[in-house]
């Protein structure tokens, strides 16, 4: 596979053309708005918590971009459905961490628990659409700070995110 | 157009005697900018349509830089040595050459770190003359309740918030020209927007989003009605086309080195001679200042009085090479040649489906950039399509949000050529935007 090839994956195409959750829904526990200022990306993102307060019910949100940033919300938002809010957030982190790989991936764990989410590897070949990918991603983290939602303790990993 | 006369220039007439660039003189300018012999993504040669953000350097102003640092490397207007004098003419030279690029004088040509700077330097002297500083020389500049200054919304983010922030700060009410569907400045506006209440009227020589060309004259006898200064963004014109400041009229001016063949980090501010005379400072400190006591300090006069601290001296020196450069081709050369890469580019954007040009088709008056989008495509995707292709273009905002929101876009994708850019770079552009609806899966590409 080319570059290119590996940087547009079908998986990534198809999200990007027909994405998943796009559409605010009422009845957020928390929102979050995160824009790439350099080429003007933008999501808007909210968390839907379920009765326990603490397991992502859903994900909804709006946005426009190129298509790695919005495939890479699309793919999230079925990712984290349905995930307790602190395993959501250690996915953002696994997600950060494949993003610094230079397009070498994870360990197979990793990989695994990223699923369709590994379809973005080759975005870390290229330095400028790493924080395409990363977008929506900030927009989850910020969104279960705002619900407070409990994380189990999980950690911040600071990687270099666009928030406004 | 004038006819080139200096013997060492570039440039033959052609059949309407405007000065061309040969193939022979077209290859020899190439040979002069190493870095676009490289290739990019593996093997491809790399295509360079990026001028607009930044230019590539001539090894002449490279070795201009190397010169300096190895040969007269001193603190500069100081020090009573021989490499001190030396260094002091390199800059001061340089000086005198960026000046006579633009058809200023010596004096009128202020070193800034980039054309923001220079923006910013003319914002805050009428702020400190606002505030009371500088005396009676300075009232002129004083911004009273009431007063307007204005715009274009055209300008890149460099010649709008700085304006913005003034107003913020004095209570002046800030204004704009708008553009039409083609990105053409409204010149009728000119008559209601610019007022007896503007102040200052600050506008582009050359938008570098849609490369339309302003009518200055037009602008200028506006603002001499109303007895507004002019602030002249000359970043996307002066490295294009012959500039003329005197002969505009305009009372201030700024442009980038990077631009222009030189370095980054230097820039140059015009300001007519009466104007910088009567300036307050803006950045204060060593190097500008006349007598300090503990009390108070009176200040050198322009355009040292402007340029406080340790100097770019080097990127400045490098400045003037990348200009003398541009003199000895001839920027009617420069011009006619890019004139062609205009024709090519607007050929190229117009003739794939799907494909929205931001900007007059129309090549009159027009700089060899587009900018357009790709309908169903987001710019940053059809980039990096070219970019496989070894085509580097500029994708995002450009720095001009308001414009683009006015042309109805959210970003674009932006070619922009230079005078080493030649028909067969704009070529292979054109075969590489023919692909890009067709790799994400859209029709109307082949």
């Amino acid at each position: 596979m080319s570059g290119m090839e590996q940087l547009y994956q079908q998986l990534i195409l198809d999200h990007a053309k027909d994405p998943y959750g796009r559409g605010l829904q009422d009845g957020a526990a928390g929102e979050s708005f995160q824009v790439t200022p350099t080429c003007g990306d933008e999501v808007r993102l909210r968390v839907h918590l379920g009765a326990d307060g603490r397991t992502v019910e859903r994900v909804s949100w709006e946005g426009q971009g190129c298509s790695i940033s919005q495939a890479s919300v699309s793919v999230m938002a079925g990712l984290v459905e349905g995930v307790p809010a602190g395993e959501a957030e250690r996915l953002g982190e696994t997600f950060r961490a494949l993003m610094q790989a230079r397009g070498a991936g994870l360990d197979a764990d990793a990989e695994d628990r990223l699923g369709d989410a590994t379809a973005f590897t080759g975005v870390a070949r290229y330095p400028a659409r790493i924080k395409c990918a990363l977008l929506g991603w900030a927009a989850l983290r910020d969104a279960l700070a705002k619900a407070g939602a409990d994380l189990g303790g999980a950690g911040t990993m600071d990687i270099d995110e666009e928030e406004r | 157009m004038t006819a080139i006369t200096h013997p060492s220039r570039a440039g033959t007439p052609d059949g309407d005697g405007s000065p061309v660039l040969t193939a022979a003189e077209l290859a020899a300018v190439r040979a002069d900018f190493p870095l676009l012999a490289r290739t990019v993504r593996g093997d491809r040669p790399l295509v360079y349509l990026d001028t607009a953000a930044t230019s590539q350097k001539p090894e002449v102003v490279l070795d201009a830089l190397q010169d300096f640092y190895l040969q007269r490397n001193a603190a500069v207007h100081r020090g009573a040595h021989q490499l001190a004098e030396e260094a002091t003419e390199a800059f001061e030279g340089a000086r005198r050459d960026v000046a006579a690029l633009v058809g200023a004088d010596e004096g009128e040509i202020v070193w800034t770190t980039n054309a923001t700077a220079g923006i910013n330097t003319v914002a805050y002297a009428i702020s400190n003359a606002t505030a009371g500083r500088g005396g009676e020389a300075a009232r002129r500049f004083v911004l009273r309740e009431g007063d307007e200054i204005v715009v274009t919304e055209s300008e890149h983010h460099a010649n709008l918030v700085p304006w913005q922030e003034l107003c913020a700060r004095t209570g002046a009410r800030l204004r704009w020209i708008g553009v039409d569907d083609d990105g053409r400045l409204r010149l009728d506006e000119l008559a209601t927007v610019v007022t007896d209440r503007t102040r200052v009227l600050a506008f582009t020589h050359a938008s570098n989003v849609t490369g339309a060309v302003t009518d200055v004259p037009a602008f200028v006898a506006r603002a001499r009605e109303v007895g507004a200064l002019t602030v002249l963004d000359a970043c996307q014109s002066v490295p294009h086309m012959p500039v003329d400041l005197h002969a505009l009229g305009v009372d201030f001016a700024v442009f980038s080195g990077h631009k222009m063949l030189g370095p980054t980090g230097v820039g140059a501010l015009y300001g007519r001679r009466e104007l910088l005379e009567a300036m307050p400072p803006v950045t204060t400190g060593g190097s500008m200042v006349e007598v300090v006591t503990m009390e108070t300090t009176t200040y050198a006069p322009p355009p040292l009085r402007f340029e406080a601290g340790s100097q770019m001296v080097a990127q400045a020196v490098g400045m003037g090479a990348a200009a003398r450069y541009l003199d000895e081709l001839g920027m009617a050369a420069v011009a006619a040649h890019e004139a062609e890469m205009t024709r090519l580019l607007l050929d190229a954007v117009t003739s794939v489906p799907g494909v929205r040009l931001l900007g007059p088709a129309d090549a009159r008056d027009r700089l060899a950039l587009v900018s357009f989008v790709v309908d169903g495509v987001h710019p940053h995707d059809a980039g990096q399509v070219l970019d496989d292709a070894g085509i580097a273009v500029r994708v995002g905002h450009h720095c001009a949000q308001p414009l683009h929101r006015r042309l109805g876009a959210q970003s674009s994708t932006r070619a922009s050529a230079g005078v080493y850019t030649t028909a067969e770079e704009i070529a292979a552009f054109a075969d590489g935007l023919a692909r890009v609806r067709h790799f994400f899966g859209l029709e109307g590409a082949r």
